[in-house]
């Protein structure tokens, strides 16, 4: 789990030293995390990323935000988040599927972005889905195109797409700052200039953005309440959790249940539609 | 002969109404669930929406417990759905299936064609006995829909979370143990006051918010996650714009006896979309524009993937947005039964709501202090 070898690497390089005042989780793991740690704020990922973007560039406008497996494009106005919009139902210009394609094509992804760069004329690539990407890509390669020209054309496919699905009918206003794991590959970053023929801000840790938000929310949650912290330590990471799930056949609806468990001992349990599970109290919750 | 017919959210508790006021044996569906899905994923085409896919699944899980007739309301054809009739008789005939279509819908060949469908179900064309099941089973779906509403004003206000959800189950338990409209009404009845006397917290004023979109997703608690119940969950008090109740009224009843529709949602939607095309996409958007006037905080369109009328619907949204500044979440349903991407987007959206009306509020107070 990223959770626990993360937590190790903190213990690791400052031992016991720091005094840890408040802890928070993101993402889409968020309610997992927040029990296996003890946080004391679980935040969803779309406003941690526009806390943290809205921390690190004054009057950032837009906020575009591509993960491994999503993408988001965020509008603020007047310090607020005014509009938001992530994709629905396909995953097609997520980190997730250039990984495939890098792997695919045996680059490394961190070479993915300056092949599209060498190109000089890219080749139209369908962007509105990720299979059709794919097959696209592959006809194009045994027509001979060069790789330079795939990768750049994908690339200009896949803003193509984002721009359309995500961004259709919103005002993308300056300053715009690119974030998210897929912000390092120059290629999206130079087609999205293309495109939008604007300069994209990229902040420093673009990659860990919305850890940084939940972190912002956390101290906020400090300063205001001030009460102790849930966090459970460091030392946590010794404990073994798994998960175990079962469908629950008391009913029609045969909910997924998941049961955290740690030490032998079930944390949380949720998954079910009608609060059976997961509103029994049980563990030190 | 065994009716069934779709589940649809509160739906089937007016259809219970109506067929045991008419002493018409039927089979009620399972609640919709995965299995319904899976089945109708599994026979419908697969570009089909997903209220044909689980009212397929519905009536498969009916026959298997004896159904052999299923009561389909018709649209002569505001969308897809005017012909999802005719394609569940021919999906299921295919499928080898002895179970039977009735469209409850007046054909364009004439009402001689509805009264002979009537005498079908019913055995009579007592034109007295019929009209007042009738009346009776749309008091019973209003009664339903102003139940649900009431659940959605208490449950952002309860002060013991998941109060209103318990009664509500004891509620949808109980309508399997009581028969015909006037006990579903007393059911009804005892409901409501044990919601009356949920204790709240007065002072709290929650956030607002209306919820417009294709009729199945957003009246079926199954195909839309609950929403109207998570809504509550963050302390927001969520409205409907689409009912059961105002459907069978607005698009049924009124259809047949020729009577003016209320149509200020239409009136609402003509700067924007000035004629129906079809589904309820007008009604999304006037409905929106009500909404916005009436001062709600946010609204959230929700609708099945493929679903043409509300992708025009969406695609005008924008400029309602921009005219009235309310901000809108688009929730697109389609097979998945993951839930933390529906969560993730209505938190954010809820958090989105919340700093707007913390800073309207900060700037109002700022106007009079510098008057």
């Amino acid at each position: 789990m990223a959770l626990k070898k993360g937590m190790k690497e903190f213990r690791d390089r400052y031992g016991n030293r720091l005094n840890i005042l408040g802890a928070g989780t993101t993402g889409s793991g968020r309610h997992l995390a927040g029990i296996v740690a003890g946080a004391d704020i679980v935040k969803n990922e779309i406003t941690a990323h526009a806390v943290a973007a809205q921390k690190t560039i004054e009057n950032v406008n837009t906020i575009i935000e591509i993960g491994g497996q999503d993408s988001k494009i965020i509008i603020l106005k007047d310090g607020v988040v005014y509009d938001f919009a992530m994709n629905t139902v396909c995953a097609a210009g997520t980190g997730s599927f250039l990984d495939r394609q890098a792997g695919r094509l045996n680059i490394p992804i961190e070479e993915f972005g300056a092949y599209a760069l060498r190109s000089n004329s890219p080749v139209r690539i369908a962007g509105r889905c990720a299979v059709f990407a794919e097959s696209d890509m592959i006809h194009k390669q045994q027509s001979g195109h060069s790789l330079e020209d795939i990768i750049s054309g994908l690339c200009d496919a896949l803003v193509r797409n984002y721009l359309n699905n995500l961004a259709k009918g919103k005002q993308i206003l300056e300053p715009v700052v690119f974030q998210g794991g897929v912000a390092a590959n120059v290629g999206i970053r130079n087609s999205f200039e293309k495109a939008l023929g604007i300069k994209l801000i990229i902040p420093e840790h673009y990659d860990v953005m919305g850890a940084y938000g939940a972190a912002l929310l956390a101290m906020e949650n400090y300063k205001s309440g001030g009460k102790p912290t849930k966090f459970y330590g460091f030392d946590s990471v010794d404990r073994e959790y798994y998960a175990k799930s079962h469908e629950c056949n008391d009913c029609s609806n045969s909910c997924e249940i998941v049961e955290i468990i740690s030490d032998g001992e079930p944390l949380a349990r949720w998954g079910d539609r009608c609060g059976k599970w997961s509103g029994q109290k049980i563990g030190k919750l | 002969m065994k009716v069934t017919f779709p589940h649809m959210g509160n739906t089937y508790i007016c259809v219970k109404a109506l067929l045991d006021d008419l002493n018409v044996d039927y089979i009620i569906p399972p609640y919709n669930n995965k299995k319904a899905l899976e089945i109708g994923t599994r026979h419908a085409p697969e570009l089909a929406c997903l209220p044909l896919k689980i009212n397929i699944g519905n009536f498969m899980e009916a026959y298997e417990k004896g159904a052999d007739t299923i009561l389909m309301a018709g649209g002569r054809g505001p969308c897809r759905f005017g012909y999802y009739g005719e394609m569940h008789n021919e999906i299921l005939r295919d499928l080898g299936l002895d179970i039977e279509v009735i469209n409850l819908e007046v054909p364009n060949s004439g009402y001689r064609e509805f009264l002979k469908r009537v005498r079908r179900i019913t055995g009579t064309v007592n034109i007295y006995k019929i009209s007042k099941a009738i009346l009776n089973a749309t008091r019973v779906s209003v009664e339903a829909d102003n139940l649900e509403k009431l659940c959605c004003r208490v449950r952002p206000r309860e002060i013991k979370k998941g109060e209103v959800d318990r009664i509500f189950k004891d509620f949808m338990n109980g309508i399997g143990r009581v028969k015909g409209s006037k006990q579903i009404l007393k059911h009804i009845g005892d409901t409501r006051r044990k919601l009356l006397n949920v204790r709240i917290d007065e002072k709290y004023e929650p956030l607002r918010v209306g919820i417009v979109g294709e009729i199945f997703t957003s009246i079926d608690w199954y195909a839309n996650f609950n929403l109207e119940k998570k809504l509550g969950e963050m302390g927001v008090e969520a409205d409907r714009a689409i009912t059961t109740s105002g459907f069978i009224i607005e698009h049924m009843i009124k259809n047949v006896l020729h009577i003016p529709k209320d149509l200020r949602y239409a009136k609402a939607a003509e700067p924007f979309l000035r004629t129906a095309i079809g589904g309820h996409a007008q009604e999304t958007i006037g409905n929106m524009v009500l909404y916005a006037e009436n001062g709600y905080d946010g609204v959230i369109q929700i609708y099945p993937l493929t679903c043409m009328p509300e992708i025009v619907a969406e695609s005008i949204i924008p400029a309602v947005q921009k005219k009235y500044n309310i901000p809108v979440l688009t929730l697109i349903i389609d097979e998945m039964t993951g839930e933390s991407g529906y969560q993730t987007r209505l938190e954010a959206f809820v958090d989105l709501l919340n700093r707007r009306k913390e800073l309207s509020k900060a700037e109002k107070r700022w106007a009079f202090s510098g008057n």
